[in-house]
């Protein structure tokens, strides 16, 4: 197999070994980019000075066996949503188009830290706002599988990076499935961590109560040897959680005799793609066939999960937004005749239609007279969904469902209608309400040869268990080892 | 038709902390632009806040200072404006559960108490600042420098239980000495780290219902505050004497003129859109941090005052007069104790201390510019009971102290004006002043008495001020007889 | 509670968005679908619920009092579109 086609623990070993330094690895990675990239257009920003520079470092630390990580000296892409130091940061927005950071987020340190190569940045929808990166202010990224399909969203860009061999792996955010749903889409692995496991400092907002990073990666040991340097507390993120963070490779034992998988009815109904439900149903064969039995559990608030995200997010990103005002940093609108005008036509320039949309939403949500009706009821509800976990999670370990209710759809076929695009992340979206961990791993294809995922969630800072049983499918399943044909 | 005023005051105390309300850029005041800034509080993308500790200890001390209850869990906010002194176009504050509310102060309006409730005391950030362009190129725009931006501030809000300028002014004075005497805000109006609104209206006496308010804002004084609420009383009056209605507005107070003015044409529809901050979990305080800050609280002026009155047995009048400022009352303070007559050292403070101090400007907190040490002063009064020297004498010395300050004993030295008690000295002295006037010497022994001040100033003079007055007195009165 | 296009207006000023006429044509009928989309939580029953504004089982961590390294006024500055006197600049407030 080609070396970007390989997974970060089988380049660790190889680097190790001292078979290839990091320098070559990262100049392979640089090539496959300049191939492959003006066909999937995954990165917004390359950085092939400051990944050399970086790799020349990890080679140093290679060479002396001291102070490395997995992951060092590894090729990375991370969403254009993590502020990097010196590195233009865009959020894929016009209004940022021009904003360097004076800092790193904390997930970027951490990463570097551990020697880790970053290469780019990658393409996304708008602020995270999407499920096809199609809101990209920049341009359409495609679905390595079927280039005239989308790579789902928001995190396009990194799945898609990530199954085109541009990079070893590569870090996303999901708010409502924007790590699961793409990966689902691109055939990869991504986690979305408890919420507050992972630091959110640094990281562009786009639902504070709901975002959280995590790995997306070519298959799960790599996702959790990406878990494990990027978890953890941070001191300066109020809302991330000071508990020891385990060894995720350690709970990747194979074994699942005895745990108990949960199968919500409400997510086997209309809609469902029939290819999706037989790779669904199949799996969850495979693993009641290592011992796993299975719990038939209600989440019966699932309808209302919708509602409440696009009320809880909009509300949270509306104010969120509020900062990109052409004062002090991003773009601003020439030719205004007075501040307020300068805002409104900044603001107006600046964001594309779906953030405007959802600023609108949002704002209208919390406006004097609607709050009640509004944000407190969707909040209110949100209890009841988080409830409706609590109470499943009592008979079962873990819960099994899809990914995403379809695989990849073609490139504009739902621009149109903004709800139905929103529907399509109506199995992603209660695990960010409830802010429980959940993963999405491949479980087959379709007869369009278009992967298919499937999703794990846990219980709050059970990733183990998630992992766990994510492996323990894979190892038993395979489809990981495929790779799309470009 | 007879009408009564109705006002409460919202204050915004900036708190001593030293670092910012949610990052650790220094809140010192009169930097250069923009050098106390990071990206946390410039608002720069993905940022988060994180709490400083201090600042809640000191929002906890102000609400046991008011009789405040304490919310043993409180939720932060988001307010939403947009506006270039407020960089995340949102302010962290608090809304419908703020850390403390229901409290209250007394305050004494010439001699009669009156308790005014407090409503709530919030925690919130501070807005930058807005420098607008002076010369003829910059006239055109605005300035905004963000070192003063998350700056920590509470937020006092009263009833609405003040009836006139006096009481509001009382009560604002009163708020602004617990402030410093907590040593959690310095109380500067000028330099805005204390600032006051006024909600003020007018209803007819009797009436129960509250009129329609305006809020008077950018009041920068004390005599501000009383001239802007005695103006808007008049004007409320005048405008329902000619039959026409208040309008619910804010109103900006011109201190040139004396006038408030409408904003009204430039204020646009506000509507806040609060919602809870989701990156900063709610507020919660342990029982045993709360008696941990109890127990550390320092003594409150009125503790203070009645403490004076028992322990030093001075009148109601000295107490007021000491503790106007922490400062001072530790100054009395540290003076009972090296010199053991409260009301005489209440005295010499009172009188002549504070008039040096008026006339020469000096700052008593500063050691730097006062530097009378209280056992000097001590030191000084018992000269004048051991007669080294007369009162009188005193004064001058002290005066000396104050410019220079030099011990007692070396401005007497240098000056040489230790009292004069020796009587061979002073009968030599009162003989060369009868010798001199013996007209005078005759009229007083023919019965004219009121010579003998005469002869009491002829011997001052001689010994320039420094004899015993009771020695003299004696001693001249048997010269005479003879 | 249909949502007008005065609506739209209101809430477009408040988040200072400068709309065209045919954006908030599109936005009012869009939002309008959205807004009867989400009355469906009118049929679930939340009397006596809690909202849930965060979902971490954590308390707050508060930071000492500590002063930290600012940035320098040129690094503040750096991303500003317009500045002068180590101010960030735009068009005069009237007060």
């Amino acid at each position: 197999m080609e070396l970007y086609n390989l997974t970060i623990h089988q380049l660790n070993e190889k680097l190790v070994k001292r078979e290839i330094t990091s320098s070559e690895l990262t100049e392979i990675f640089l090539k496959r980019i300049e191939g492959v990239d003006g066909k999937i257009k995954a990165y917004l920003t390359i950085t092939p000075e400051d990944a050399l520079m970086q790799a020349r470092d990890a080679d140093k630390r290679l060479v002396s066996a001291r102070d490395i990580t997995l992951l060092t000296g590894i090729p990375i892409s991370v969403k254009d949503i993590f502020c990097t130091k010196g590195i233009r940061t865009t959020c894929a927005s016009k209004i940022l188009n021009n904003f360097i950071p004076p800092y790193d987020a904390a997930v970027i340190k951490k990463l570097k830290d551990a020697g880790a190569i970053i290469l780019g940045k990658n393409n996304m929808d708008e602020f995270a706002m999407g499920s096809s990166t199609e809101n990209s202010a920049f341009f359409v990224t495609r679905n390595p599988w079927d280039t005239e399909r989308v790579p789902g969203g928001s995190s396009g860009g990194s799945a898609a990076s990530v199954a085109a061999g541009e990079c070893a792996a590569s870090i996303g955010t999901d708010t409502g499935g924007s790590i699961r749903q793409p990966a689902s889409c691109c055939g990869i692995v991504g986690l979305k961590p408890t919420y507050g496991r992972v630091s959110r400092y640094g990281m562009i907002a786009f639902a504070s109560s709901l975002d959280q990073a995590g790995p997306m990666t070519k298959d799960v040991m790599d996702c959790a040897i990406m878990l494990n340097i990027m978890a953890g507390y941070d001191p300066m993120d109020s809302t991330s959680i000071d508990t020891p963070v385990p060894d995720y490779t350690k709970a990747l034992t194979g074994n699942i005799k005895g745990l108990r998988i949960g199968i919500p009815k409400e997510y086997f109904v209309e809609g469902l793609d029939d290819n999706v439900e037989k790779a669904v149903m199949g799996a969850v064969e495979v693993l009641k066939k290592q011992g796993a039995s299975i719990v038939d559990i209600s989440l019966p608030h699932t309808d209302y999960a919708i509602a409440v995200y696009y009320l809880v997010a909009t509300a949270e990103a509306s104010s969120n937004l509020a900062r990109y005002d052409g004062v002090k940093y991003g773009c601003r609108a020439k030719d205004s005749k007075n501040l307020m005008d300068m805002y409104c036509k900044t603001r107006d320039e600046g964001f594309g239609a779906e953030v405007k949309r959802r600023i609108m939403l949002g704002t209208y949500s919390l406006s004097a007279g609607y709050y009640d009706a509004y944000y407190k009821k969707a909040s209110q509800v949100r209890t009841l969904i988080k409830r409706d976990f609590e109470e499943a999670f009592k008979i079962c370990d873990v819960i099994v469902t899809p990914t995403s209710p379809t695989p990849a759809f073609k490139i504009g076929e739902k621009t149109a209608d903004p709800l139905t695009m929103y529907l399509s992340d109506i199995f992603t979206i209660s695990c960010n309400l409830a802010g429980i961990p959940g993963i999405s791993i491949p479980c087959g294809f379709t007869n369009d040869n278009l992967p298919i995922g499937l999703q794990i969630l846990g219980r709050p800072l059970d990733e183990e268990t998630v992992l766990r049983t994510a492996y323990a499918y894979e190892q038993a399943a395979d489809w990981h080892k495929k790779r799309a044909r470009l | 038709m007879q009408y009564e005023a109705v006002i409460g005051l919202e204050i915004h105390a900036q708190l001593l902390t030293d670092s910012k309300a949610f990052c650790g850029c220094s809140t010192r005041f009169g930097a250069p632009p923009n050098t106390q800034v990071c990206p946390v509080c410039l608002g720069m993308p993905g940022v988060l806040p994180v709490l400083n500790k201090r600042a809640v200890e000191f929002a906890i001390k102000m609400a046991f200072a008011t009789n405040c209850e304490i919310n043993p869990k409180s939720v932060f906010s988001r307010k939403n404006y947009f506006y270039p002194d407020l960089p995340k176009g949102y302010q962290i504050s608090q809304y419908d559960e703020p850390l403390t509310k229901s409290g209250y102060i007394d305050i004494d309006v010439n001699g009669t108490k009156k308790r005014i409730g407090i409503t709530r005391i919030h925690m919130e950030e501070d807005a930058g600042k807005l420098l607008h362009g002076e010369t003829y190129e910059d006239s055109d725009y605005s300035f905004v420098d963000l070192n003063r931006a998350a700056v920590p501030l509470i937020e006092i809000v009263s009833e609405p239980d003040m009836r006139s300028s006096d009481e509001a002014v009382e009560y604002l004075k009163a708020l602004r000495d617990i402030l410093v005497y907590l040593e959690i805000c310095d109380g500067n109006m000028e330099e805005g780290s204390f600032r006051c609104d006024a909600n003020v209206s007018v209803r007819p006496i009797g009436e129960k219902k509250l009129g329609t308010k305006a809020e008077l804002k950018n009041i920068n004084s004390f005599r501000f505050i009383q001239r802007a609420i005695e103006y808007e009383i008049k004007r409320q009056i005048e405008v329902i004497e000619e039959g026409g209605r208040i309008i619910q507005e804010t109103r900006l107070f011109d201190s040139d003129k004396g006038i408030t003015i409408s904003m009204r044409s430039k204020e646009e529809a506000h509507d806040y859109r609060y919602f809870p901050e989701p990156d900063l979990l709610p507020l919660e305080i342990d029982a045993e941090w709360i008696d941990e800050i109890r127990r550390n609280l320092p003594e409150l002026p009125a503790q203070k005052r009645e403490r004076f009155v028992n322990e030093y047995g001075i009148p109601q009048y000295d107490a007021d007069v000491l503790t106007s400022s922490k400062a001072l009352a530790n100054y009395y303070e540290g003076c009972v104790k090296f010199y053991n007559k409260p009301k005489v050292i209440s005295n010499w403070v009172m009188g002549e201390l504070l008039r040096l101090l008026k006339e020469g400007g000096r700052d008593i907190s500063q050691s730097s510019s006062f530097k009378i040490q209280p056992e000097a002063l001590a030191k000084l009064l018992n000269m004048i009971d051991s007669s080294a020297i007369s009162s009188k004498i005193a004064k001058e010395v002290l005066e000396e102290m104050y410019k220079t300050g030099k011990d007692p004993d070396a401005v007497v030295k240098e000056k040489g004006v230790v009292q004069i008690s020796d009587e061979d000295t002073l009968i030599k002295a009162i003989d060369d002043v009868l010798s001199k006037n013996p007209k005078e010497v005759s009229d007083y022994k023919e019965g004219r008495e009121k010579l003998f001040g005469f002869f009491v100033g002829q011997v001052m003079k001689a010994t320039k001020g420094q004899a015993n007055p009771q020695v003299l007195n004696k001693l001249l009165k048997e010269r005479l007889s003879k | 509670m249909a949502i007008t296009k005065k609506d739209v207006e209101h809430a477009a000023m408040l988040a200072r968005l400068e709309l065209s006429e045919d954006e908030k044509v599109t936005y009012t009928s869009q939002l309008d679908s959205i807004l009867k989309y989400v009355e469906n939580l009118r049929s679930v029953s939340t009397d006596g619920i809690e909202p849930t504004a965060h979902v971490v089982p954590v308390k707050i961590s508060l930071r000492e009092d500590n002063v930290k390294e600012s940035l320098v006024q040129d690094e503040a500055l750096a991303n500003a579109p317009e500045k002068a006197n180590g101010c960030f600049k735009v068009s005069r407030i009237i007060e």
